[in-house]
């Protein structure tokens, strides 16, 4: 129990985990909740709501919320969001909040990656990747299963290797089958991994880092940055020492909680848009339709909180996006619907 | 003969009119729409770019409408798009489509030839003086339909409700469609013109001072706002003024009329801008992308967006020259690859975050002795 106080909520729904912060007034992190996604959004978020109120009480007030991560509309709906911010400012704020001399980010996450140059304070240049997303979370994940190993224990692994191999790190594709040609050779299974840490992080300099200027001090953030292996790889690679800072894999929620504290936190005429810690209880439902109205054909999504509409969009035109309008259904609009909620 | 052609744009509008002013029987395909890039699809070399694929599923969609010759302008130099008009061909014939291909470029450096071509779409019955008065009526149009986008661009940010802007947008193309005489074009644009001015009265539009974002790239990715996935719009909606390297008539002005006609946005300055960075010519439009990046740095863009289809080799040598100008001119310019891929998300994160850079920035310079808090900082 946390008692009695006043926070701030962050909230980051990614593709493969859903973060949530909460921020005390005093700038220190009260909580922090690091669940998968699982492909479902709404539910984990929910969940993440409940887990959350049995740990802070009662008396626990949330004064302002962010959100970030690709599912932030959804979740900003959801919660009642004050800010909604991209990924990229939130995890540069969440960085010079903790680090103000921080000049360079690495972030990689479940199925992007990018990096981020701050000078004096203020993003100067990023960069995510584009078309293809080798070596990210993703994809060390599905080889440590296919290896057998617990994720947890990849780079721990890795770090014990005597002389890692070589594995083409340009496409996930071909460095598996690398891989396994190597394993077959039989190299060591620490030597793979190391070999593999190698060619992520190459991979990672060359595309997303490209013509970066990279200068410390260096935070190494998202849920990779727990991998000792990848971070070795960095160090060896840059020739400099890389900082994983303590909330390394909550960053962008941290971020998110930080931008709601400056937008609301430190004003008396804005209230919290919050919605509430026992959303957890009640039933939002999801529902989509291609809108026929004319040749983009966009698909609209629509979320209900208990059978009433909260927000709709994916419409290129506006025409869906003010809720008030009535539902499709009653316009002879194909729709399919989807129950979700707790 | 009923003749067709790609869609890039708002070209079509242009090509229809030039095809119409001389009685030929026109079919323009429907809008490029996910239905037109899986039809495409299923016939492209998998590597190919995405104008290809665009292109053959506009000639499908408009066989359907029974079109059966198509137009197209051919190119030269080390960009694919300059054989695309026989690889469409070819590939046209494998699939059982009874299409004849006509590309407008002189052959082997037969101006004869281009003649030749130009009278075999329009016809017997139509003089060349006839000709020469279409093309340049359609020409006339095309700067309109350009200053018209160009004040949209300019719209965009600077009036409240979005969707009355796209609105105005859409009447005013549907307008210059229709015109056919020169009052009518000039009219348009002029109540164009009008209609924003009068939205913009009781906005308080002095204190407004948008970001302003210069888009360059590979051209039909740019001019073409399904491929770009609606970039302008999108940036528009962030209240960010957009211009762009080039625009239709621009283009058309340079290589059709060799640039004895500037269209708007001539873009003939642009290797002048690029020379210090890419003195020579790599194909494509790369030496325009540069100099333009130049061209907008120099005029005080906050940003400079890059665009073009993956596997673009001329953008891509474009690509790895533009840090240097970045460097120059400390302008912060992004590249966004697009491909098959309709997914919004992507590039919505990316301008956003682009944007809030920007911004940040200018806020940062504003409030230089007051720096506390998170806002100015975090980019």
């Amino acid at each position: 129990m946390l008692g009695d106080d006043k926070y701030f909520l962050g909230v980051d729904v990614g593709s493969v985990s859903t973060n949530i912060v909460l921020l005390g007034q005093d700038n220190t992190v009260k909580e922090s909740l690091y669940l998968r996604t699982q492909g479902r959004p709404m539910q984990i978020i929910q969940e993440g709501i409940r887990l959350l109120r049995s740990k802070i009480g009662k008396s626990a007030e949330i004064i302002g919320v962010g959100t970030t991560g690709s599912a932030r509309q959804l979740a900003a709906t959801l919660l009642g969001a004050d800010v909604i911010k991209n990924e990229i400012t939130a995890h540069a704020v969440a960085a010079s909040r903790v680090n103000p001399q921080v000049q360079t980010i690495l972030e990689i996450g479940g199925q992007d990656s990018k990096i981020i140059i701050l000078r004096d304070g203020v993003v100067s240049d990023f960069a995510m990747n584009t078309v293809c997303a080798a070596g990210t979370g993703s994809f060390l994940d599905q080889q440590a299963s296919r290896l057998g190993i617990k994720i947890e224990e990849f780079g721990h692994l890795a770090l014990e290797a005597k002389n890692p191999v070589r594995i083409a790190g340009r496409c996930s594709v071909f460095a598996e089958s690398d891989m396994i040609h190597k394993q077959q050779l039989g190299h060591s299974l620490p030597d793979i991994l190391a070999g593999l840490c190698q060619a992520m992080v190459r991979n990672y300099l060359n595309n997303v880092g490209k013509n970066k200027e990279i200068r410390g001090p260096i935070f190494f953030q998202g849920g990779v940055a727990a991998n000792p292996g990848i971070c070795k790889a960095f160090e060896e690679e840059l020739g400099q020492s890389i900082i994983v800072p303590e909330n390394y894999n909550v960053m962008g929620a941290l971020g998110a909680a930080y931008l709601a504290q400056e937008k609301v936190g430190l004003r008396q005429d804005i209230r919290t848009q919050f919605r509430g810690l026992n959303l957890g209880d009640t039933q939002f439902q999801a529902k989509s339709f291609d809108c026929k109205g004319c040749a983009n054909r966009c698909e609209v999504v629509e979320i209900a909180q208990d059978g009433k509409s909260l927000a709709r969009w994916g419409d290129r035109c506006g025409k869906w996006s003010v809720v008030g309008v009535p539902s499709p259904g009653t316009r002879g609009e194909e729709t399919k619907e989807e129950q979700r909620g707790a | 003969m009923k003749v067709t052609f790609p869609h890039m744009g708002n070209a079509w509008i242009v090509i229809q009119t030039l095809f119409e002013s001389l009685n030929v029987e026109v079919v323009v395909p429907p809008f490029n729409s996910k239905r037109t890039l899986n039809l495409g699809t299923k016939l492209s070399p998998e590597s190919a770019c995405l104008p290809l694929k665009l292109n053959l599923g506009n000639y499908i969609e408009a066989a359907n409408e029974g079109a059966d010759t198509i137009v197209i302008t051919g190119g030269i130099g080390p960009c694919r798009f300059g054989y695309y008009g026989e690889v469409e061909r070819q590939i046209l014939i494998d699939s059982g489509y009874n299409y004849e291909v006509v590309t407008l470029e002189p052959p082997d450096g037969s101006l004869l030839g281009l003649a030749k071509r130009i009278r075999f779409l329009a016809g017997t019955k139509n003089s060349w003086a006839k000709i020469l008065m279409a093309m340049r009526f359609a020409y006339l149009k095309s700067v309109a339909l350009d200053r018209v986008e160009d004040l949209i661009h300019a719209a965009r940010p600077r009036l409240s409700n979005p969707a009355l802007t796209e609105k105005l947008y859409e009447k005013a193309k549907e307008q210059l469609v229709q015109a056919m005489t020169e009052k009518r074009v000039k009219d348009t644009v002029a109540w164009v013109q009008e209609s924003i001015r009068e939205r913009q009265e009781g906005l308080n539009t002095e204190s407004v001072k948008p970001l302003r974002i210069g888009i360059i790239g590979e051209i039909y990715t740019i001019l073409d706002p399904f491929s770009s996935v609606g970039i302008e719009e999108e940036l528009g909606r962030l209240g960010v003024e957009v211009d762009r390297s080039i625009y239709l008539s621009g283009w058309v002005g340079n290589h059709i009329f060799r640039g004895l006609a500037p269209g708007y946005r001539s873009i003939k300055s642009y290797p002048k801008h690029a020379k210090p960075f890419l003195p020579h010519f790599v194909g494509g439009h790369g030496i325009e992308t540069v100099g333009a990046a130049v061209k907008f740095a120099r005029e005080g863009y906050d940003g400079i967006i890059q665009v073009f289809p993956l596997s673009c080799m001329p953008e891509i040598v474009a690509a790895s020259v533009l840090p240097k100008v970045q460097d120059a001119y400390k302008i912060p310019i992004m590249t966004l690859i697009v491909d098959e891929h309709t997914g919004h998300a992507g590039i919505q994160t990316r301008l956003e975050a682009y944007v809030d850079m920007l911004e940040r920035a200018r806020l940062l310079q504003e409030s230089i002795q007051t720096r506390e808090g998170v806002l100015s900082v975090g980019g």
